[in-house]
Parts: C-alpha cells; structure tokens; sequence
C-alpha cells in the first residue's frame, strides 16, 4: 500500500472575488474571472456567477435568481450541480419556479448539511424578491446567512468591503421596525461602483484579475456586461 | 571577579535575543510573522558588449500587494548592479552589506568584478559576523552543516548579479544558501520558471543591445503575467563598459484598467447623532483646611 502525503488536504484556495449589491428594482452581482492556486493563474476566463441552467436550459439558476461563489471551484461545481438538481425537483413538484429568498433557504440547509466536511465556496447570492425589490444573500462557508443590501466575498473582499460600507451605508439590521437594506444608488450607478470596486481590489490582491464579469438583473430580465481587468 | 557584571553593547551582526522565546511561542501554538516579500522575476543575461538585467516592480506581502512600484535592480559599484528576490528587508541588507565590505569596495576599486563577486557570497550567507576570514569555497561546505553560525537560508536573499570588468562581462547568481554560479544567463525569483522558458527558447550567443533588452523585456513580462508573486512594470538595467544605462519603468504593461468617470463623495464629518449636554456631577468635595496629615 502506498503512503499517502502527511501534508495532503482535499481542499485548496483558487482566490477570486465576488460582488452583489441590491437597488430597489434591479441586483447586481459581480465576480473576476482569474481561477489560481498558489502563485500559478489556472485560467483567465472561469466564471464564477453560476450557471445552473446546464441541467434546465431555461433557467439561470432561474432568471431572477443568481450566484457568485469563490473558495474551492471543485466544491463550488458541485455545489452548483446539487442547487440545479434540487431546483428542478421543485419545478417537477410546484410547476413554478423557487423565488429567491426560498433558493437563499435551500443554499443554507445545502451548505449546513455538509457541517463536518464543509463545501469550500464562499456564496453571494443575489437576484429579486417576491416584489421584484433586489435582494443579496451573503453566507459562509457552512451556511450562515443573512438578507443584505450589499456585500463582498473572496480574496479581495477585505479589500472591496470597507469601501462599500463607506459608500452605502447599511441601516443596522437590529433596528425595529427593519429597515429597507437596498442601496439608493440606480442601476448605472452600481454598476460604475462594482467596476471600481474590481479595479481598485485588482491593483492590490494578486488572487483578482484578469477580467469582471458583471450579471445584471432587473424587471426586464438579464443583462451581462464584461470588463477587462489587470492581468499580471 | 572572574566576570564582568555590566553588559557590553554588541560589536554588530545580528541579535538572537527573543529566538528562544520566539520558539518558545511558537510551541505554544503562535503563528510566526510574516515578513515583506518580494515574490519576484529578476534575470539577467550577457549580451554582445555587456550585461542587461530585468525586474518586475511588485512586493507582496501573503496575497496583498505591498508596494506596486519597487526597485528591485540595487547599485552596488558604478560598474556592478545586483536584482535582489526574497525577503525584502534581507536582499537590501545584504546588498548594502556587501557595498560596506572593505574587501569589496576594493576590488570594485581595482574594477576587478570576479574577485569582488566572491568577497560576496560570503555576506550573504553571512556565517559569523565577526568573522572576516573568507577562504571561500572551502568553507562553504564546511558550513552547510554547520546549523549554529550560519543562516541557512534564513536570510532569503536570491541575487542575480551583473557588471562588466577589466575582463569583460560578468553574470552571477547567488541562491539563498550561499551557493553561485557564473552563467550567460540567468532568472531568479518566484517566476523564475516563466522567465527561464524565454531564455531557454530564445537566448543566444553575442546578442546585440536591442535584442537583449526585448529578450529581457519579454522574460520579465512572462513573470508579471504568468506568476501572481510578480507584476506590474519591467525594469532595465543595460551595463557595457564604462558605461550604464537605468532604465526605470522601461515598460507599463498594466495600467488601471477603469476609473469611475464621476469620482466619488466621501461624508465630510461624522454624523451628530445627539446635542443635548449633559454637565458631570461634582461628586467629591475638596475641603481646604483639613487636619494635618499623620505621621
């Protein structure tokens, strides 16, 4: 019998950063599309906004609902892949699509499930409610989530958050009544704003790069939009 | 009275004092610091009339950039530049240690390259730094098994070495461990292996100066493109004889690539959340007078 490694993990970093911010008719949510491990880059061009709708080719995980994972791309896939399955169980069953506060559940028990062997990924979800207001789910890696109007995850996230609380400040979700947590920015605006966000986190982490794919949801459906990022 | 009580200040070299305590933590579960590194491509090769060495310009610290814009090509003699990979704060030291050494100074003096390059490595692997006896390659043996007196490597400085003589050019490479080499060309650093497959693929004998830099130029930019540790500008450093040229930000290959065409307001003071006053309560008494104090 071979002697495995002493130092060998089933887990590894392939860096990144994710995006997502909330207005009151549309969400954004963004991601670099640099996949690396240590200091090599694995490739330029690797989304990270999931595209579940593989299994349903009508779905983009649905159109009002959309992911952005970074962490371990080999755990993010088959999350995806587990996502897509349990979503099409569910329009089998309902004859409808999962609104996404009810896909933002199924992500946290997903990730809670696997407690002791967590999934790698770090998730933004984001995409419209009920109402069509736009709704970003942040979590952790075994499921914690919250209802934000904007956050930031992955390698460049201590870089991009602190600025983004600068420039929407959130009411506390403590307050009573719960206050709206959409940003008042329009739709150009955030945009504008999560391009500079990659921007400026490009310049100073080496994990974010190459390219910014930017999904884009509103009222009258998706957009994508791309931008080039630094490449060194 | 067989000892002195009173400590006597350190002749130089470097202090040990908290490596047991250091050690000690660490045992106790204590992360050990992490220092400024320049994950780094720096090469060199000789060209028809001289040397040319290259440098990308980032230093990074973990996954954070550091600094966007270093120089990585160090003077050491007007004839003789030295790129530096490694951890920062080691590769200055010991380039500048190595321009404080007499012996070299001296040879540089003479303009003699060869005989100054191997008054360095001595520094930088530094053994004993009150030692000044450096019967080289000798010792350099004897002490890699050594574990008290020398750094083995703990002053990471990898150096790519250049300068043209009274016998012509000179191209050295001085790993962390002491050991060098002499070659025609040379790559150094975390995205040494980019820049190698360039000059493996491409270099050639008696290259001219525009060949030699567009050859280093490329290698460079393989770094910066292929290896996270190294980025943004392409530094130059084209030596002949009696003459050199510094070529600083030779090539800007990443410039920023969006800037918000409305900039951005920042909140210009802290928000007044309450202006009511309420004035402190005197609640000690101060009596003048009082019984005297006891003694």
């Amino acid at each position: 019998m071979t002697k495995q490694h002493a130092n060998w993990s089933p887990y590894d970093n392939n860096g990144g950063s994710c995006v997502a911010i909330a207005g009151a008719d549309y969400c954004v949510i963004a991601a670099d599309t640099r996949m690396s491990t240590g200091y090599n880059i694995l490739t330029r061009e690797y989304s990270k906004i999931s595209k579940l709708s593989i299994v349903h080719s009508a779905l983009q995980m649905h159109d009002k609902c959309v992911m952005a994972s970074s962490g371990f791309q080999a755990d993010v896939k088959a999350l995806q892949k587990n996502l897509s399955a349990r979503h099409l169980i569910y329009q089998h069953q309902h004859n409808k699509q999962m609104s996404c506060p009810a896909m933002a559940q199924l992500l946290s028990n997903t990730l809670y499930y696997k407690r002791f062997f967590p999934y790698y990924s770090f998730n933004v979800l984001g995409g419209l409610d009920n109402e069509g207001k736009g709704c970003v789910f942040t979590y952790d890696a075994v499921g914690s989530y919250e209802r934000v109007g904007y956050s930031s995850q992955g390698s460049g996230s201590t870089l991009i958050m602190p600025f983004l609380d600068n420039q929407l400040k959130s009411p506390s979700p403590l307050l009573l009544p719960a206050q709206d947590a959409v940003t008042p920015l329009s739709e150009s605006e955030a945009v504008d704003l999560v391009k500079t966000v990659f921007a400026s986190a490009t310049e100073r982490d080496i994990y974010t790069g190459d390219k910014l794919e930017i999904v884009i949801l509103n009222a009258s459906g998706i957009r994508r939009e791309y931008l080039e990022l630094r490449k060194d | 009275m067989s000892k002195s009580t009173v400590d006597l200040p350190p002749k130089g070299g470097f202090s040990f004092d908290l490596c047991r305590r250091n050690d000690m933590l660490e045992k106790k579960g204590l992360k050990p610091q992490s220092f400024l590194k320049t994950g780094t491509t720096i090469v060199g090769l000789i060209f028809q009339d001289g040397v040319i060495l290259g440098a990308d310009t980032r230093a990074t610290e973990g996954p954070i950039v550091a600094d966007k814009n270093c120089e990585k090509i160090h003077y050491m003699a007007p004839n003789i530049y030295c790129c530096g990979a490694g951890t920062a704060a080691d590769t200055e030291a010991v380039t500048v240690e190595a321009f404080e050494n007499e012996k070299f100074v001296l040879y540089c003096r003479h303009g003699q390259l060869t005989a100054a390059i191997t008054s360095l490595p001595y520094r930088s692997r530094i053994k004993s730094c009150y030692s000044t006896d450096t019967s080289e390659e000798t010792s350099f043996q004897a002490e890699f098994h050594n574990f008290q007196l020398n750094y083995q490597g703990y002053v990471q400085a990898a150096l790519v070495l250049g300068g043209v003589d009274v016998t012509g050019p000179h191209l050295h490479t001085i790993y962390p461990h002491g050991s060098t080499d002499s070659l025609p060309f040379a790559t150094m650093g975390s995205g040494s292996l980019a820049a190698m497959s360039l000059f493996e693929s491409k270099y050639k004998e008696g290259l001219t100066r525009d060949e030699g830099i567009k050859l280093v130029v490329e290698a460079i930019c393989a770094g910066i493109f292929n290896d996270l540790g190294s980025g943004s500008n392409v530094d130059v450093c084209v030596i002949t004889k009696g003459h050199k040229d510094y070529l600083r930000n030779h090539l800007l290959p990443n410039p920023r690539t969006y800037v918000n065409p409305n900039g951005f307001t920042f909140p210009k003071k802290t928000e007044v959340l309450l202006t009511k006053i309420t004035p402190l309560k005197e609640k000690v008494e101060v009596i003048e007078g009082g019984d005297a104090m006891e003694e």
